[in-house]
């Protein structure tokens, strides 16, 4: 028989996000809170003076939690429900199953993002090119948060794991780096430590088209360097090294 | 369909041998039974064979396609219900059967149609639309089942499909797996001897990694010391022979096993005494028995 890859990918957009939403609606809200809620806070606590950074900060967070949010759910349908088991003896390739998984989680995400777009477009003034790089910065977080999410999701061998691994993943990833402040808060030394987390170049790329941070012409190269580099390191072990086939 | 395996081996954490230089060749359809305790290896063996689990050494082989280095083609023609698998509780029967068909590569339509017919010989045309964490237990394990035998897979594996379910339930599975059965292998592992002697076409014991044997039943029964049963209904039954075992199972019921020559040597003696027998062929549990020996528990592993 002839097998269609858009609906290989298609089954997990379903399994993993439509048929999610459908039947328990309560997750959107879940999805919702997380970046919202640190948006808030930072927004009262600046008097709104942080808003466009926080704005921005969000989209982050909203991109590093659908990797965190993957990483839970492969690791839910591998260890609990054997699902993944099933889908490894199945003509679907781990690339394919990825890249499903990694859609169901932006379709997951689409109402938060509808929001934080929204916001981003009445509260942050940018110009069209900082639009188009601030997109390609989310695109490229994205796409290290989705790798980190299913290379860590092939080791986990129960859920109680996998949660620590989110607990941990959260907030070094989004809460603590500069993500939702300009780094220049932040004094030297402890600088220095928030540049361990890739977060934080996304970040500065994007605080560089809202006016908050101006790392210049060679520190902006830098971030995007270090950026790529990180992120296709991680998707490469994400293909190669982790586990489809256990050992 | 052909299965081959040659020194096929699996040691976990350099430690623990799980599988044991398994060498088979078989060509068959219909149902392949493998019994054996717990750590025995079964579900070593399916793992390796769909491709989820790497061997330690040797290989396997599925209609001549290697598992370890032809994995992607042996893929198109295999589906597997692990252990312990269930319905994600979030769907409806219908969409667990056709999501997992489109991971197959069928597409939306054609997934949801053959979904419909599964369900439909399944009994579950009522339930489509329910979500799958209200099925009862036999209704879950069903529609694993049925998951994947409504694919085009040739090969299907099915590790202890009816763990933990109630006889009729597993009856009712049998039926379900008899059916299916038609034009395809399903390699099933079980700890119910009762169900690998009503289902399976043939039959392999493992025991601690190892091959023990395989063959039909009768092939099996043929092999060992006491292929027959004689079940004596009398409180006034006393025996002593070296070359029969006998099992009183209570005070008015005994069963004895042995040779056909020995079993039938005693029918004289019972008619004399007018006392109530049956004989029958020893079943899969006493062959069973008479291959592996040993007390309940001992040689029992964590189950691989």
């Amino acid at each position: 028989m002839k097998r269609k890859i858009g609906s290989q990918i298609l089954a997990s957009i379903l399994v993993n996000s439509v048929y999610a939403m459908i039947n328990y609606p309560v997750v959107l809200i879940n999805t919702l809170l997380a970046p919202l809620a640190i948006l808030a806070v930072v927004t009262f606590a600046s008097k709104g003076a942080l808003l466009p950074v926080a704005a921005v900060g969000a989209l982050i967070m909203n991109m590093v939690s659908s990797g965190t949010s993957l990483q839970q759910d492969l690791s839910h349908l591998k260890n609990d429900m054997r699902l993944q088991d099933m889908i490894v003896s199945s003509p679907t390739t781990s690339l394919v199953y990825i890249v499903g998984m990694a859609i169901s989680e932006i379709v997951y995400s689409i109402p938060t993002l509808a929001f934080l777009v929204i916001l981003n477009v009445i509260f942050v003034k940018i110009t069209l090119l900082g639009g188009l790089i601030i997109f390609l910065d989310m695109a490229t977080i994205f796409t290290f948060s989705i790798s980190l999410g299913f290379y860590l999701s092939t080791f986990t061998s129960d859920i109680i794991q996998s949660w620590g691994f989110s607990g941990i993943l959260s907030p070094l990833l989004t809460t603590i780096p500069p993500v939702y402040y300009p780094i220049t808060y932040i004094p030297y030394p402890y600088r220095y430590l928030a540049y361990l987390s890739p977060t934080t170049y996304a970040s500065e790329i994007a605080q560089s088209q809202t006016g908050f941070f101006n790392p210049g012409v060679v520190g902006f190269s830098i971030a995007w360097i270090v950026l790529l580099a990180i992120t296709g390191a991680l998707t490469y072990l994400a293909l190669k090294r982790s586990r489809w086939r256990e050992n | 369909m052909r299965i081959q395996t040659s020194d096929l081996s699996k040691t976990y954490d350099k430690k623990y041998t799980a599988l044991e230089n398994l060498t088979l060749d078989l060509n068959l359809n219909g149902i392949f039974s493998i019994i054996g305790r717990n750590g025995a290896g079964k579900t070593t063996f399916v793992r390796i064979m769909s491709t989820e689990l790497m061997p330690t050494s040797g290989s396997g082989f599925i209609n001549e396609m290697d598992v370890v280095s032809q994995a992607i083609e042996v893929r198109q023609q295999i589906a597997v219900v692990p252990q312990e698998a269930r319905p994600l509780p979030w769907l409806t029967p219908l969409q667990t059967v056709s999501s997992y068909l489109m991971w197959r590569g069928y597409s939306y339509r054609e997934a949801n149609e053959k979904g419909k017919e599964a369900l439909r010989e399944l009994g579950l045309e009522g339930k489509e639309r329910e979500k799958s964490r209200k099925l009862s237990g036999g209704q879950k394990r069903k529609l694993m089942v049925a998951t994947v035998i409504s694919s085009e897979a040739p090969v299907v594996f099915l590790d202890e499909p009816t763990t933990g379910l109630d006889y009729l339930s597993r009856k009712e599975l049998w039926q379900l797996l008899s059916k299916m059965k038609k034009d395809r292998l399903i390699i099933l592992t079980t700890h119910y001897l009762e169900e690998a002697e009503i289902l399976g076409d043939q039959i392999m014991i493992l025991d601690s990694g190892k091959l023990v044997d395989i063959g039909k039943i009768d092939d099996l029964r043929a092999k060992v010391k006491l292929p027959y049963v004689l079940k004596v209904y009398s409180d006034n039954f006393k025996i002593e022979d070296n070359e029969l075992q006998v099992h009183p199972v209570s005070e008015k019921e005994t069963f004895v096993y042995g040779s056909a020559t020995k079993i039938y040597g005693l029918m004289p003696y019972l008619v004399t005494n007018k006392m109530k027998f049956t004989v029958e062929e020893a079943s899969l549990s006493s062959i069973f028995e008479q291959y592996v020996g040993g007390e309940e528990g001992e040689n029992e592993k964590e189950d691989w």
